[in-house]
């Protein structure tokens, strides 16, 4: 009772106010920080990249050309290795993340939760240039003798869209890229699913079991609308992470600059190009394409990101009408 | 460019070298550039600075950084794959010299083919590397193999995906060889590939090579030979298959038409020797002809000359080889000539 009519003696009051702009101001400059560095980097990253951007013009964009001999760039190929790796690795990561996240609050015994979880999230400290390695040396000689071929095979030769699924059976390319970003991307992914699938208030679930529902109709009709944010924020978490990954990429996408529909084929990426390329460039006009590359990851994650935004706000949309 | 190094070791190097550079002594020696040389520099630099008292501090960025570090003036020496033509050295007050000669060899994986079995010739190669011979049954391959048996299996080329100077080596050398590949694709550390795939480093292409049945790729000499991978043998110059190995290289090196190089402007693949390998590539140091800092410049100067007077053994445990005799004469020769020593 003291305590509190002292802090409201009006002295303190404007000492509390003061430092309450102060600390206002403090955590609104972190948060401009970080705008600033973005528009900052976006905006030196186009600027150097301005010499490609004045040679090619829009035709940067849609040419598959990669001739540093004859200085012709273009950025198809990369853009389409980047979106396509990125869209299988989410494909692939967002299931298993969500049945992980799943098993962890809902089905495993409590015993079990903490290890598991501990071990998904010691999974996303593996720094990548072990999955580019483990990738390499394990899981591309898996993909030639026992998936590649499995896949040409019996989705090769479907009509429409055999042609995703037919080549040699290289093990690498665009889907074992896919399958080692989605490895890379699922600790991300789980585990703020799993934090905020405990954020559930138990009533709810309890509830919804009193009234005779399964595990996973509480799952995909209480823990996940009531959590729909939060587990959007994680899963976007992945895709910046599958977007921008390079060092495990590079290891097993092959690397070629070649434009392919073939999934079994090797592509190329835009961090991965960027990466393998730089210390070489040995003109200006191929560092500013390799620069003006960067640039546009920046504006395909944007653009990605809005996309899914977009997608997710209409889906919304229709299950409010639903 | 030839990653002797893992990239953390690398990187762990150079954030040393920055450290440490602050606080350097006044006869240091900072140098940039090429990755190729920089496993013999370094062991270079722990038997010269045990001798001398002086540190050399050399950052593997690759070649293009190098030179753009020594045009501007930050480095005391810089060290390129590819050479500088005399023009853009006159323009910059620079010269260049080769200092460590290594190889590069056609690796492949073909079933029931050994190591050193399966010859090729350039044209051949580079059909192979244009994506024109598709399978190892070629007709083409099998006249140059007479009683070797080939298979039926499709040929996967392996080639850098990172810009390098084994690649600019190896497709100088298809461009001299082979006009097709000259005009379609040229040479450069970085070329637009008409077929196969890309694996970043020697160690990336080696993997791949090892991994894929019907693989063709090319590395540096050390690599395969760590590796134990198969190689295959090419018809050079004077119509002879040559083993690679340090000796092939060396003549390369030797029969090389250094003489009417200017400055060392001379790639040395297709050497004319009987005994030369095709493939042999070298490093070219650079330097200021007139530097601005003279202290310094005349230590990195009096490093280079102890490197071809003494280091060159230490050059060979590393399967580099050695400069021959009448390259080093040649090079002293341009000292005297070109720069103020």
């Amino acid at each position: 009772m003291t305590a509190a009519t002292a802090i409201l003696t009006s002295d303190r009051r404007r000492d509390g106010a003061a430092g309450d702009r102060a600390f206002r101001l403090l955590v609104g400059g972190c948060a401009l920080l970080v705008a600033l560095a973005l528009l900052g980097t976006a905006l030196i990253m186009a600027w150097g990249g301005r010499e490609a951007f004045t040679a090619f013009g829009w035709k940067f964009l849609v040419s598959t050309d990669w001739d540093a001999v004859n200085h012709r760039f273009g950025a198809l190929v990369p853009i389409i290795g980047t979106v396509t790796t990125a869209f299988i690795a989410m494909l692939l990561a967002v299931p298993v993340s969500f049945g992980i996240a799943l098993f962890l609050t809902e089905v495993a015994p409590p015993w079990l939760r903490t290890p598991v979880a501990s071990a998904v999230e010691l999974l996303a400290g593996i720094p990548s240039i072990i999955y580019g390695m483990w990738g390499l040396f394990v899981f591309v000689p898996f993909m030639a003798a026992h998936v590649d071929p499995w896949i040409d095979a019996h989705l090769g030769g479907l009509p429409l869209i055999g042609r995703f699924f037919s080549g040699p059976p290289l093990g690498l390319g665009m889907l074992t890229a896919g399958v080692v970003l989605a490895i890379m991307v699922i600790p991300f992914v789980t585990s703020v699913m799993r934090e905020v699938f405990l954020t559930v208030p138990t009533q709810l679930k309890e509830s919804a079991y009193a009234l005779g529902a399964t595990t996973w109709e509480v799952a995909w009709q209480i823990a996940l609308p009531y959590t729909r944010q939060a587990v959007i924020g994680g899963i976007f978490l992945g895709l910046g992470r599958a977007l921008g990954e390079t060092m495990a990429v590079t290891f097993v996408l092959g690397n070629a600059h070649e434009l392919t529909a073939s999934l079994l084929m090797p592509g190329n990426s835009i961090a991965a190009t960027i990466a393998n390329e730089f210390t070489e460039a040995d003109s200006e006009l191929y560092r500013s394409s390799l620069i003006a590359l960067g640039f546009l990851l920046f504006v395909v994650t944007f653009i990605v990101l809005i996309a899914a935004r977009l997608m997710l706000r209409r889906l919304e949309r229709r299950r409010g009408l639903a | 460019m030839f990653n002797r190094m893992p990239s953390g070791i690398r990187a762990a190097a150079l954030a040393a070298a920055v450290l440490f550079g602050a606080a350097a002594h006044a006869t240091d020696i900072t140098g940039a550039g090429s990755t190729f040389v920089y496993p013999v520099l370094s062991k270079w630099s722990a038997a010269y600075a045990a001798q001398t008292g002086n540190h050399v501090n050399y950052q593997s960025i690759g070649s293009g950084g190098g030179i753009a570090q020594i045009k501007a003036g930050t480095v005391d020496f810089g060290a390129s794959d590819k050479p500088l033509s005399s023009q853009e050295l006159a323009q910059a007050g620079l010269g260049q010299f080769p200092v460590v000669i290594g190889g590069i060899v056609p690796v492949v994986n073909v079933e029931g083919i050994r190591s050193g079995e399966l010859k090729l010739d350039g044209a051949t190669l580079a059909k192979i590397f244009l994506g024109e011979i598709k399978s190892w049954n070629d007709p083409a391959i099998a006249a140059l193999n007479p009683g070797l048996k080939l298979p039926d299996a499709h040929i996967t080329v392996v080639h850098r995906s990172d810009g390098s100077g084994t690649t600019f080596n190896f497709t100088d050398y298809l461009s001299k060889v082979s006009p097709a590949w000259k005009t379609k694709v040229g040479e450069g550390t970085a070329v637009q590939w008409p077929s196969g795939i890309g694996g970043k480093g020697n160690e990336g292409v080696a993997a791949y090579v090892k991994q894929i049945r019907g693989g063709i790729g090319y590395v540096e000499y050390a690599y395969a030979l760590q590796n134990k991978m198969s190689y295959a043998l090419l018809k050079n110059a004077a119509g002879s298959y040559v083993q690679p190995n340090l000796d092939s290289f060396a003549a390369a090196a030797a029969t090389a038409d250094w003489a009417s190089a200017k400055d060392f402007d001379l790639v040395m693949t297709n050497a004319p020797g009987a005994q030369a390998f095709p493939i042999a590539a070298t490093t070219w140091v650079i330097l200021y002809k007139h530097p601005k800092n003279a202290e310094r410049s005349k230590a990195a100067f009096d490093f280079f000359k102890w490197s071809l007077e003494q280091g060159q053994t230490q050059a060979k445990s590393l399967d580099y080889v050695p400069l021959p005799d009448s390259l080093v004469q040649r090079i002293e020769a341009y000292w005297k000539t070109q720069f103020a020593q």
